[in-house]
């Protein structure tokens, strides 16, 4: 290391305010004694079937907002990510028990429809320059109505039943919605795990991740130097929607059945966690491992207020308070990075 | 014999706006020609038809010697032309070493496995600057918070890492105060000296003079001459730049005005 004397040590507090990783762990950790103080007629800390319940939760959260952060660190929405859950869930319903599919080819055509979703949300925003928080509300609510509207044409009631019935049903549920066998723990934590493995890689280890920060931090001097911005952004919108097209899969295979409204109100929620996670609004920052933990933390915050037998609305004012929470601290972590020292 | 970069009689045209008529200029290795201009006087058309973001509508371009048609800004990079533009390109959340391998990273890695090879381009960034004479703290500091000198410094020895061999500066010391406008001025013959063919836009004569070996002066879009250095002096220089003649008439009519309010 070259020593400069301009180089100041500085103080674990104010390198943590340029980490927005160590800040979502902190919360979360906070989180976690809070409800170890406030639940505790349960046992929050030591019992497993109580940690097996918020991982599954938090997974349920974590799996999509991966996607999702690096889309937003590449400066761009997609609100049309909660509803995927639920067309890519009814359309494995749809293909296994009227189509008589198998589930493997099954889930393979929901992926396809997932990748196409995420091409023609991708397309649109880079093709019209609209801004991509309208261009996917428009996607989310053309689905919302095609979710509801065909389910209801084709069974007469408002969720697609029996997908256990298929064939290939129990291979594929052990793979993607099973238990680990021995704590209740379940296998989509896994996929939550390899995820956030393979996205917090991406984004700092590629040349991928390179070109994702510079098209969300400023596009024009992106493309300047030769980065196919277009190209970068298309494609976030693809792993995006084709993340949420397996959480409809996982969804699909743990439940047996698929509800036409499955999936709405949670693009807020991955959202939340990118923001927990240290993305900024305006892109160009943010971090995959911090939203690993802005999961956690979210879904620790759902298990915990039944926990603590609170009503459990206050859900959405404790989400509410720490979306705040952390968009302040974002903002002072920006501000840092942008003054000159 | 050819020159490394040669504009020939190159016109560019925004439907019925004509930017730019009939501009020729050249540069050779280890020179610095200097465009110079007022606002609007065409300086930011001409660098985007030599760096590729535009075509030209007539007229060729020629590198060493060869006609060439730039389809993108990678096609005059592949050929060794990088501009560095005013806005930098670069990312100011993003930190000094990301930014210098941007749309350029170092690869290493297996099959289709290929990951940004972080430590050597770190490891490259410190001794790049270094070469320069640039001092910087830290790599891994934000670009945004660098000072205006600083970032331009970077700018400069990226391209000069990515073996251009034409350098296209898009007015780096206009927003400089005038100590780091010296600094900038300086990385500007370090890279003369490495052999790299400069092409510098600005619009101070004081700052060109000094730095340049050739000099075209652009005005409305026409070109109002090519000068050696030892065929102008930098009275002359000033003088063209504010407009020649344009300035003699104006001085003619203060005359007058001051001679009807009579002396005082």
């Amino acid at each position: 290391m070259v020593s400069d004397e301009r180089v100041r040590r500085t103080g674990a507090w104010s390198r943590l305010l340029t980490r927005p990783d160590i800040g979502a762990f902190l919360g979360a950790v906070a989180v976690f004694f809070a409800f170890a103080y406030f639940a505790r007629a349960v046992n929050w800390i030591g019992e497993p079937a109580i940690a097996a319940g918020w991982t599954d939760q938090a997974a349920q959260y974590g799996i999509v907002a991966v996607p999702v952060a690096l889309l937003m660190i590449g400066g761009e929405f997609d609100l049309s990510a909660g509803v995927m859950i639920g067309s890519s869930g009814l359309l494995l319903g749809y293909l296994t028990t009227y189509q008589d599919l198998n589930v493997w080819p099954a889930m393979l055509l929901v992926l396809l429809f997932g990748l196409a979703v995420g091409f023609v949300n991708g397309l649109t925003v880079v093709r019209t320059r609209l801004p991509s928080f309208i261009v996917t509300l428009a996607t989310f609510f053309v689905l919302q109505g095609v979710n509801a509207a065909g389910t209801l044409r084709l069974t007469g009631q408002t969720a697609i039943q029996d997908i256990d019935s298929a064939s290939g049903f129990e291979s594929a549920r052990k793979f993607f919605a099973g238990d680990l066998t021995q704590y209740d723990f379940k296998v989509k934590v896994l996929w939550w795990i390899a995820i956030t493995i393979v996205g917090a890689w991406l984004l700092a280890k590629t040349r991928f991740g390179n070109w994702i920060y510079s098209a969300g931090g400023d596009p024009n001097s992106a493309r300047n130097v030769g980065v196919p911005v277009a190209r970068t952004k298309i494609l976030l919108f693809v792993m995006t929607s084709a993340t949420a097209a397996l959480m409809g899969i996982i969804e699909a295979l743990e439940l047996r059945s698929m509800q036409a409204g499955e999936g709405i109100g949670l693009e807020f929620i991955f959202i939340i966690c990118a923001v927990v996670g240290g993305c900024l609004l305006t892109g160009g920052f943010g971090s995959v491992i911090g939203t690993f933990f802005g999961a956690a933390m979210l879904g620790m915050v759902q298990l915990g207020i039944v926990d603590s037998q609170w009503d459990s609305n206050w859900t959405f004012t404790f989400q509410g308070g720490i979306l705040f929470a952390a968009v302040m601290l974002n903002t002072l972590i920006r501000s840092r990075a942008q003054r000159a020292r | 014999m050819a020159h490394l970069l040669e504009a020939d009689h190159v016109s560019k045209y925004y439907g019925n706006i004509v930017a730019l008529k009939d501009i020729s200029m050249y540069v050779d290795a280890g020179e610095v020609t200097c465009i110079l201009g007022d606002n609007g006087a065409g300086k930011s058309s001409f660098i985007k038809l030599l760096s590729g973001v535009h075509q030209a509508d007539a007229g060729r371009l020629l590198v060493a010697g060869e006609e060439v048609h730039f389809g993108s800004p990678r096609d005059a990079r592949a050929k060794g032309i990088a501009t560095v533009y005013q806005d930098l390109a670069m990312v100011p959340l993003m930190s000094i070493w990301r930014n210098f391998f941007l749309g350029a990273e170092p690869r290493k890695g297996i099959g289709p496995l290929k990951w940004f090879d972080a430590a050597t381009a770190k490891g490259i960034v410190r001794r790049e600057l270094r070469e320069m004479g640039i001092d910087i703290r830290d790599p891994d500091q934000p670009v945004g918070t660098l000072s205006g000198g600083e970032r331009q410094s970077v700018a400069i020895a990226r391209a000069v890492y990515f073996g251009a061999r034409v350098l296209i500066l898009d007015e780096p010391t206009s927003a400089l105060g005038v100590k780091q406008a010296g600094v900038v001025l300086k990385y500007i013959l370090q890279a003369r000296e490495r052999g790299v063919a400069v092409i510098f836009i600005t619009h101070n004569p004081h700052h060109a003079y000094p730095v340049g070996d050739r000099f075209v002066i652009l005005n409305r879009g026409q070109s109002l001459g090519a000068y050696e250095k030892s065929e102008i002096d930098r009275q002359e220089l000033v003088r063209l730049m504010a407009g020649g003649r344009e300035l003699a008439e104006l001085e003619h009519e203060l005359e007058a005005i001051k001679a009807e309010v009579g002396p005082e």
